[in-house]
């Protein structure tokens, strides 16, 4: 009897594989193959200068030292991380706010339903429309200056592309508003999962609504805030669509607001493979490291 | 009984807490929303409006605007929202329905590699597509794919967030007894996938096809790198362009027009769906 079950379930479950090949076989050929010849083409010098064609030709590790020593890859890096900084720092702030907040029976807040939708909506606008729109509204003749002066507050209309912190400012802007609605949902709920009999003893015990936060939600919710950090952290080294449309993929000013895949980016362009690999090699491994980074630094802390 | 424990706490009364509260998430929604009604009220002002500086009340130009700016402007806009249109769309069922599918194989089945996948899967859900795009444009170049909608919209088939979802909704929801039930009554594999299992799974799948079609919908890198003909541009690649082009040969309604364009008829479906956006982001995201 059961030698005869067991074969039978044998039998089906030789359609767990039949189901798995759509996800391997494209998984394999649209990121598999493409991450290996990614690596590939970082061990070869591959560009054009001009009209000629440079290579391929094999030079090992070559294209990581040039990345390295040629200094703007640890500019761009910098701008990327002070970017993402600028903007996770009052995001997380104003979610674990708003999230606790929502969350906190006593307060009863009414029209939770609007709130919620309404600071979840620049979420799902296009970015590069988004950063369109903002470079519109802060140009010079744009409205935002128009307001400014008419309110009095400035004398002579900002330029608010032609200033290093602007500039950077916007760009973090830009992502705290399409992001703090998301994470404040992820937060609330990771507050709704802690045992509201912890809440109660503490509001026996006389503990203010900023006690409970600090005593007793904040250090339950250290899994959840790990993870919104790693994603927000991965997402942040992607930066890209905002301050390529914002600068018109320069950068500028001097620059300074130039993201790790706007480079990339620019490499792909100009079909420079070589360096654009050891990039792309090199952004895989920071991604890779980062992350296991933070998850032990909070583990740690935990113990 | 809860009222008077609230009483008796240190700290500010739940009447100032409550109104501070209410303050902090008017200001928070003001600034989500002031740009798209500044946006607004620009689309609908003319050219010589727009240089005599902001003023919060819409003018009458919004029609004018988008037929000169949008339907016969010099880029292709509405070519470029069909274009949109189909590759989001597309993605989005290829996406769903064969995650659905992956879910499905590591769900109910055993086999010797199952473990190995669904560690695999959850592996590399974090390496973000910008970190292959090299090889994978070295790729599409190779199979003669540029300028074709193939490379955005099949890749959607191994989609490890949307897998991951849909794990976690099937664990809740769909019991193997109900499988085993069904294979008793002589029904296939397939069929049983097909006439059991995506009907159970129909609010995961609305759910993550919002998603899907939305970042789909959004996305700039890939696509700005595979497409280049005019005629198969979707909308990101043209807001792009708008912004590359000399700036000062356009007119500024024009301008606001489409960048209205692209960015409302998302506004009105999210409107209409966010009910179940909302509360989507949370339901397979954090567990626990």
């Amino acid at each position: 009897m059961d030698k005869a079950k067991s074969k039978k379930v044998v039998s089906y479950n030789k359609w767990g594989y039949i189901f798995l090949i759509p996800f391997v076989v494209v998984y394999c050929v649209f990121q598999l193959v493409p991450l290996a010849s990614t690596f590939y083409n970082s061990l070869f010098e591959n560009y054009r200068s001009g009209l000629t064609q440079v290579g391929p030709n094999f030079v090992g590790f070559q294209n990581y030292v040039k990345l390295f020593t040629n200094g703007d890859l640890l500019i761009y890096a910098k701008n990327t991380m002070i970017m993402w900084i600028l903007g996770f720092v009052p995001q997380i702030l104003v979610s674990l706010l708003l999230g606790a907040w929502f969350s906190d029976p006593s307060l009863r807040l009414k029209y939770q339903r609007f709130f919620k939708t309404v600071i979840y909506l620049p979420n799902l606008i296009m970015a590069s429309a988004f950063a369109m729109l903002f470079f519109t509204l802060f140009s010079e003749s744009g409205p935002i200056n128009s307001i400014l002066l008419n309110l009095g507050i400035i004398s002579a209309p900002y330029k608010f592309m032609s200033h290093v912190w602007s500039v950077r400012g916007l760009v973090a802007l830009m992502n705290f508003i399409m992001w703090f609605g998301n994470t404040t949902i992820l937060l609330m709920a990771g507050m709704m999962g802690i045992d509201p009999s912890l809440y109660e003893a503490a509001q026996v015990d006389g503990a203010t609504a900023t006690q409970i936060f600090f005593q007793i939600t904040l250090p339950l919710l250290r899994p959840i805030l790990l993870y919104v950090m790693i994603t927000s952290l991965i997402g942040g080294l992607q930066m890209f669509d905002v301050p390529q449309i914002l600068t018109n993929g320069t950068g500028d000013p001097v620059r300074s607001s130039m993201t790790l895949i706007m480079y990339l980016n620019k490499h792909l362009y100009s079909k420079n493979y070589g360096l654009g690999g050891a990039l792309s090699v090199l952004l895989f491994i920071i991604t890779g490291i980062l992350s296991l980074i933070v998850f032990r630094i909070n583990t740690r802390t935990s113990k | 009984m809860e009222k008077n424990t609230n009483k008796k706490a240190k700290g500010l009364p739940i009447g100032a807490r409550r109104a501070i509260a209410y303050a902090v998430l008017i200001l928070v929604s003001l600034l989500c929303l002031i740009w798209f009604y500044i946006l607004f009220i620009n689309a609908t002002r003319s050219k010589g409006e727009l240089t005599r500086g902001f003023t919060p009340i819409p003018s009458t130009h919004l029609i004018q605007n988008l037929k000169n700016g949008v339907f016969h402007g010099t880029l292709p806009f509405v070519r470029g929202m069909l274009n949109s249109l189909f590759v989001a769309g597309c993605s989005a069922v290829l996406c769903t329905y064969f995650s659905t599918m992956t879910a499905y194989a590591i769900h109910v089945y055993n086999f010797r590699f199952k473990k190995f996948m669904s560690t695999f899967i959850l592996a590399v859900m974090m390496i973000p597509t910008q970190v292959t795009a090299l090889g994978f444009l070295q790729l599409v170049g190779k199979m003669k794919l540029e300028d074709n909608f193939i490379p955005l919209i099949v890749p959607a088939v191994a989609a490890p967030v949307t897998y991951f979802y849909m794990k976690q909704y099937m664990e809740s929801t769909l019991p193997l007894s109900l499988i085993e039930a069904a294979r008793i009554d002589g029904s296939g594999e397939f069929r049983t996938f097909n006439t059991i299992t995506l009907p159970l799974m129909k609010p995961a799948i609305a759910v993550q096809a919002i998603f899907t079609f939305v970042s789909s919908w959004n996305n700039y890198f890939i696509p700005a790198l595979v497409l280049h003909k005019d005629k198969m541009k979707t909308l990101p690649i043209l807001i792009a362009q708008l912004r590359s082009a000399d700036f000062l040969k356009f007119n500024m309604g024009h301008v606001y027009a489409a960048i209205a364009f692209s960015i409302f008829p998302v506004i009105v479906v999210y409107l209409i769906l966010s009910k179940y956006i909302v509360g989507g982001t949370t339901l397979g995201g954090v567990k626990g």
